[in-house]
């Protein structure tokens, strides 16, 4: 299939027709040609009545490259990119609910000021920590804060824009 | 003035050029069918049952090259058009389904004959539409005719709830496009063509394999210049038949698992292959891993989705296959691979796959020579699915161009009536024969009522073994002979065709077959033949599943299979 054979994670970037059903049109594909997705986030984009949908798929470059053509075949589907080589900005939100006691509560906001995190919910036995960065930023905040047990998690997906002035 | 949802369909129908209907009607289409008789010049045909108004749609537009046009009413009857707009998706056939849907108010209620039909149709379609508002309708059929005939053809399906028939607005049926999305890479780029032609020019052993690309394109003249120019000898995929010649010098037939032997050996030794206008379905190319191992792939496609989906190619050419082999014929030089021919005449007269082995049984092979003989190839075929598809494919010559019609992706039994009824309905000049098997012919049989009542002049040979033949062939090569439930009893087909009002002849010998071909062609309507032959033939070669395509089993080469036969 040439190219690359091993299974790496790609960042492909859609501007889609913001329609009812469009959304269903694009994961019935990818439940029906088997592609292994990990994220989908999906918004509002520059241009009225279009959304940006950042797709983070896994797969060979020649898997990546079915999932980037059969999704420029939809109709509703303006662009799609494979962004992975390109110098890009990713982010992604997490807010994670971590148990809290008098004992942890400051070590547990101590952490999360290095991580230039916010504190967004305080409760007796719980902490609600916003988080924005790129995976590894939400990864690594995370294994921490697991120390302290998790009791809710909720994450975004990756958004990811090119850098520089080209569109 | 304001017209209604149901004129302006029939109106927008009319400006597409659109003379043929094929549906059935019901409650949440009555509002369109009301609207008919102010349209005398769109024909309707009444079929019996919705699969039969997809699948004819789809066998008027393989051979007219415009969207074949289906109706249908919601729920049950959007669901019946389902296998056809799978089929004609599929066969890339350009195809505009229309379905009547619960009136606005009432969707997503489960209301009676309720179904989300574009839910279902998604993967299924090019695309589809469900029109909540009138003042959409004339845009929205526009689009969906566009979509449906340019680029890589396939079915659209558009959803009117039966409200928007009846709510009335302006008519203006638009002159442009708003599809910003929507590109059609017409040209081949030239850097990719020149690197094309640099493999053609440097090849000792090419082969073209042809698919069903060319006959949409309607590229013949170019692209049998372009195999004569370079001698090229020429695969065909199913549906790649009647793109080219097949009494030409050049031609091996069809490759794959009943694949003519030298095709397939050609096409395992080859070091270019030049795939055009084809998928590389896997009933084409066998073991993927061991598909043309020495060969060097150029692929020439309009859909850049198909390129490396199955098979790694060094050059794609994504583009439409007229104008590229145009293009490709300027740069091509003319060669002769004389010693690559002599070849494969070896090969063919090593494993001499056509021939048709002298017996007194009567053979399926021998029928489809004699229609071969009795129309000289001037004739549309129309086949079923299994065994009688393939002997079709293998013993009639398709010297006329476009001149087979089959369901090669999808392989819907009971394809062969109603398509052969869409097919003569759209080139009434035509010779049709609908071949078929004893199994699919039942699935559809309904619409021998259809042919009656619309004076559709289909000839009918059945290849009747009293078994879903192909299945039996598996079972006896791969499942020890365990004939499980494909022996079938049979209603009397004569009789049958005669309750339908169709003349109809019972052939059990092989000196009948070539009066009762004539008998039918003479016969100025449809007329059936319910051909009883030899129930346990089996369709040879055969390249057993999972195998090379080199690995082709026949009678003269037990080895194969282990010696099981």
């Amino acid at each position: 299939m040439g190219g690359k054979l091993t299974n790496t994670k790609h960042t492909l970037v859609a501007l889609v027709e913001d329609k009812p059903g469009v959304l269903n049109r694009i994961t019935s594909l990818f439940r029906r040609r088997s592609f292994n997705i990990q994220s989908l986030a999906v918004g509002g984009s520059e241009h009225p009545g279009l959304s940006r949908m950042t797709i983070v798929a896994v797969g060979d470059s020649a898997q990546i490259e079915q999932v980037r053509k059969q999704l420029d075949k939809l109709i509703n589907v303006i662009k799609v990119s494979d962004i992975t080589e390109e110098d890009m900005v990713d982010r992604e939100l997490a807010l994670i609910k971590v148990k809290a006691t008098a004992s942890t509560r400051s070590e547990i906001m101590q952490i999360v000021g290095i991580f230039r995190a916010n504190i967004v919910d305080v409760a007796p036995g719980s902490l609600t920590v916003e988080v924005t960065g790129d995976e590894d930023k939400v990864n690594s905040l995370l294994g921490l804060l697991s120390d302290f047990g998790v009791k809710e998690l909720s994450r975004t997906g990756r958004i990811a824009l090119t850098r520089g002035s080209s569109s | 003035m304001k017209k209604t949802g149901a004129q302006i369909l029939c109106e927008s129908l009319i400006k597409e050029g659109v003379e043929v209907i094929f549906g059935i009607l019901g409650g949440a289409v009555l509002p369109i069918y009301d609207t008919f008789p102010q349209y005398p010049q769109l024909r309707h045909i009444l079929v019996r049952h919705e699969q039969g108004a997809a699948h004819a749609a789809d066998g008027y537009a393989r051979v007219t090259h415009k969207a074949g046009v289906c109706i249908a009413t919601s729920g049950p009857g959007a669901t019946n058009l389902v296998t056809g707009i799978a089929c004609a998706y599929m066969d890339s056939a350009p195809m505009v389904a229309i379905t009547g849907q619960v009136a606005t108010p009432v969707i997503g209620k489960d209301a009676f004959q309720e179904t989300d039909i574009t839910g279902i149709t998604i993967p299924i379609t090019k695309h589809n539409y469900l029109v909540t508002d009138v003042a959409e309708l004339a845009k929205t059929i526009k689009e969906a005719f566009h979509i449906a005939q340019t680029g890589r053809p396939g079915p659209v399906l558009i959803d009117i709830p039966r409200d928007v028939q009846q709510e009335q607005t302006d008519f203006v049926y638009p002159d442009k496009l708003d599809l910003p999305s929507y590109k059609v890479v017409s040209r081949g780029h030239p850097a990719q063509i020149k690197k094309a032609a640099k493999l053609i020019n440097e090849a000792e052993q090419p082969v073209i394999i042809a698919g069903r690309g060319i006959i949409i394109s309607q590229a013949y003249d170019e692209f049998k210049k372009f195999a004569e120019k370079a001698q090229l000898p020429v695969a065909h995929t199913l549906l790649g038949l009647g793109s080219f010649p097949g009494n030409h010098i050049l031609d091996l037939g069809m490759l794959g698992m009943h694949g003519i032997a030298c095709a397939n050996m050609a096409v395992q030794n080859a070091d270019l292959l030049i795939a055009i206008g084809m998928r590389f379905d896997d009933r084409a190319t066998g073991n993927t891993r061991e598909f043309a191992p020495n060969a060097r792939v150029i692929h020439i496609d309009i859909d850049p989705a198909e390129i490396g989906k199955n098979i790694l190619t060094e050059v794609p050419v994504v583009g439409d296959v007229k104008s590229v082999l145009t293009a490709l014929n300027e740069e091509i030089e003319r060669r002769e691979h004389g010693d690559w021919l002599s070849q494969i005449e070896q090969w063919r007269h090593e494993y001499p796959s056509l021939e048709i082995r002298q017996s007194d049984e009567l053979l399926p092979q021998y029928i489809i020579h004699q229609i071969y003989e009795a129309t000289q190839g001037d004739a549309l075929l129309v086949t079923g699915v299994g065994q009688n598809q393939m002997w079709a494919a293998q013993h009639f010559v398709y010297t006329k161009p476009n001149s087979l019609i089959s369901a090669g992706g999808l392989g819907p039994m009971g394809f062969e009536l109603p398509a052969a009824m869409g097919v003569k309905v759209g080139r009434p000049e035509e010779v049709v024969w609908c071949v078929a098997g004893d199994g699919g012919f039942q699935m559809t049989i309904q619409e021998l009522a259809t042919l009656t009542q619309e004076n559709i002049a289909v000839k009918i040979a059945i290849m009747n073994n009293g078994y879903l033949g192909m299945v039996r062939q598996w079972q006896e090569l791969f499942y020890g002979r365990r004939y499980v439930d494909t022996k079938l009893w049979n209603p009397d087909f004569v009789k049958i065709a005669e309750a339908y009002d169709i003349p109809g002849i019972r052939v059990k010998r092989r000196e009948e077959v070539i009066p009762a071909i004539q008998k039918a062609m003479e016969y100025p309507g449809a007329f059936l033949i319910d051909f009883l032959i030899e129930p346990e033939e089996n369709v040879y070669p055969i390249v057993p599943p999972g195998e090379s395509l080199a690995r082709f089993f026949e009678p003269s080469r037990p080895e194969v299979l282990g010696g099981k036969l």
